[in-house]
């Protein structure tokens, strides 16, 4: 097992690193995407995850964050260094007001799904409607390749930007996991009224759970409007991304530190493949039918994702070969 | 000194009266059976005590303070600590770590925690299975673990709800040695049972519950021989004094 660990770190410290200079731009861009999506599923992970509150709205939380560093950046041009933590900030306001109701009020499973998803709506609904940051047309950033700005002219940037975050909040997650916080979501994920009698303030460890995550998340939200340069409503808090994020998580394995990024390295290149092949073709959305499949297939094979049954095989193969 | 008490403590179920005006004492050191006819009240008494349920009427007091309006987790940490009749194991997580759960109300920092629930996961007789999940467990390891979360709180006043119940008789007699050394160890215990003979063995004094009522109370031997706590059980086939599962 060790020497599993030393070739994961030295993947993860001197291969992914040095990788760009070897890469096509392509494979710059769709390395970022698999990093950043894996930052992402690793935020859910927290609260979808460890603590199995299933938020399906994580997509209000990202809208929230790209609209408000790209506003900030914009209008009042202040740099999306420090406008990435206001909208984290805000995000994790949403977070705790969604949470707040969700679980001050005991909703479970499906009402806590639908309830998040509302909230999701919600924003996307407002945001078509304001005029102020672009309504349903959207709102652009010019380019200006200012790196004060969070603009840079070398996508390899963003490639690091992106390997950062996913490292961060994996090492986030991976501390967190160990202590308290993480041991008490696990107990309330598999069952609520055992941990409250051990002991456990289930509703407060709800709270913090969702309110990083969303923190994390709005966090997120700020890249991305700076990767991408215009904000959509219907992309940024549509049902589509957050379905994106919940499912690197769920596909590469719920509650365990590296399944969002296993989900992502399996995923995030199957989307982009399929979305240009079969956008060639004229099957605009298809590729949401191959995740469709895709995700019956883990349900019905790998219901804890891909994480813990390669983890098991690597394992039992060390144990062969001493 | 007095270490529980409940005044009129009572509930309702729609037009059931589960407990009705219970008035019940324990002092410190006590193992008290509470025992009774299925449907008699007495979950529902733990489920009131705990903070699980809230009284219709009546209140209950731990140590001298007023137990109202508390939440479960908060109950636990002022040192009443319950187990479930049926049991609920977190089934993805080690047997070390459920009991972890448990240790880390007295210990927050985690490694303080892990050391102090394998202490107990050793004293429960658990100990070669403690990186096991808890979903491969046999029913008796589930009632131990059940047990061992308890424990691992640290409470001076521990519930246990039918902790026998589905254990041969082999099982039985180990876990009342378990019981007897936790009670030796400074915690006093109220016990739901229907194990006759475990609640015999253990208890100091049994109160008998019948349609959320004492109908009687006293020493293990005077209970066992009132004409009214037969009455209770008669009547009920043995299916009520069966073991749930």
């Amino acid at each position: 097992m060790t020497r599993v660990a030393v070739v994961a770190a030295v993947i993860v410290l001197v291969a992914l690193p040095l990788a760009p200079s070897l890469f096509g731009s392509y494979a710059v861009t769709l390395f970022t995407l698999i990093f950043f999506y894996a930052f992402l599923g690793q935020a859910w992970n927290i609260v979808g995850g460890y603590a199995g509150q299933l938020s399906a709205g994580h997509a209000a939380f990202l809208g929230i964050g790209a609209y408000t560093a790209a506003v900030l950046s914009v209008e009042k041009g202040l740099t999306p260094w420090i406008g990435m933590f206001v909208g984290g900030a805000l995000a994790a306001l949403l977070g705790a007001l969604v949470g707040f109701l969700g679980f001050r009020f005991g909703l479970r499973g499906f009402y806590f799904v639908l309830l998040t998803v509302a909230f999701a709506e919600i924003c996307r609904i407002v945001a078509s409607n304001t005029e102020a940051i672009g309504g349903a047309v959207g709102y652009y950033i010019t380019f200006t390749g200012d790196p004060r700005q969070l603009q840079f002219q070398d996508a390899r940037a963003y490639y690091y930007l992106a390997l950062v975050l996913m490292l961060a909040v994996t090492a986030l997650v991976g501390v967190l996991e160990r202590g308290r916080f993480g041991v008490y979501l696990s107990a309330i994920r598999e069952d609520e009224s055992a941990s409250e009698a051990l002991g456990v303030d289930t509703f407060r460890y709800k709270m913090l759970a969702m309110v990083l995550s969303s923190f994390l998340t709005g966090i997120g939200g700020a890249f991305y409007a700076f990767y991408v340069f215009s904000l959509q409503p219907a992309s940024v808090f549509g049902i589509p991304l957050s379905v994106e994020i919940i499912i690197r998580a769920i596909v590469g394995g719920a509650g365990t530190v590296l399944g969002p990024i296993l989900g992502s390295f399996i995923l995030s290149p199957l989307a982009e493949l399929a979305r240009y092949y079969f956008a060639q073709s004229g099957w605009h959305g298809a590729h949401l039918v191959v995740y469709g499949l895709l995700l019956i297939a883990v349900v019905l094979f790998l219901p804890e994702g891909a994480y813990p049954r390669l983890a098991r095989l690597v394992r039992r193969r060390v144990a062969g070969a001493a | 000194m007095t270490l529980l008490e409940t005044r009129t403590l009572t509930k309702n179920f729609g037009g059931v009266r589960a407990v009705a005006g219970l008035d019940l004492a324990m002092t410190e050191g006590e193992v008290l059976g509470l025992i009774g006819p299925n449907g008699a009240g007495k979950t529902t008494v733990f489920n009131l005590l705990s903070g699980f349920l809230v009284p219709d009427e009546g209140d209950v007091r731990f140590r001298g303070r007023s137990l109202r309006g508390l939440k479960p987790h908060t109950i636990c940490r002022l040192g009443l600590a319950r187990t479930f009749q049926i049991v609920r194991p977190f089934p993805r997580l080690s047997v070390l770590d459920n009991v972890m759960v448990g240790a880390l109300v007295r210990h927050p920092e985690a490694a303080a925690a892990r050391a102090r629930a394998r202490a107990v996961v050793e004293r429960l007789g658990l100990g070669h299975k403690a990186s096991h999940p808890a979903v491969g467990l046999t029913l008796p390891e589930r009632k131990r673990l059940e047990l061992a979360r308890a424990v691992a709180t640290e409470p001076t006043l521990l519930l246990l709800d039918e902790v026998m119940a589905g254990l041969n008789a082999t099982e039985t007699a180990a876990l009342v040695a378990v019981i007897g050394e936790i009670h030796r160890a400074g915690v006093s215990v109220l016990l739901i049972e229907h194990n006759m003979r475990a609640v015999m063995a253990l208890s100091h004094r049994i109160v008998v519950l019948n349609f959320g009522e004492v109908v009687a109370e006293g020493p293990p031997a005077a209970v066992a021989s009132h004409p009214r706590v037969i009455e209770a059980y008669l009547g009920e086939d043995h299916a009520g004094a069966a073991p749930s599962r």
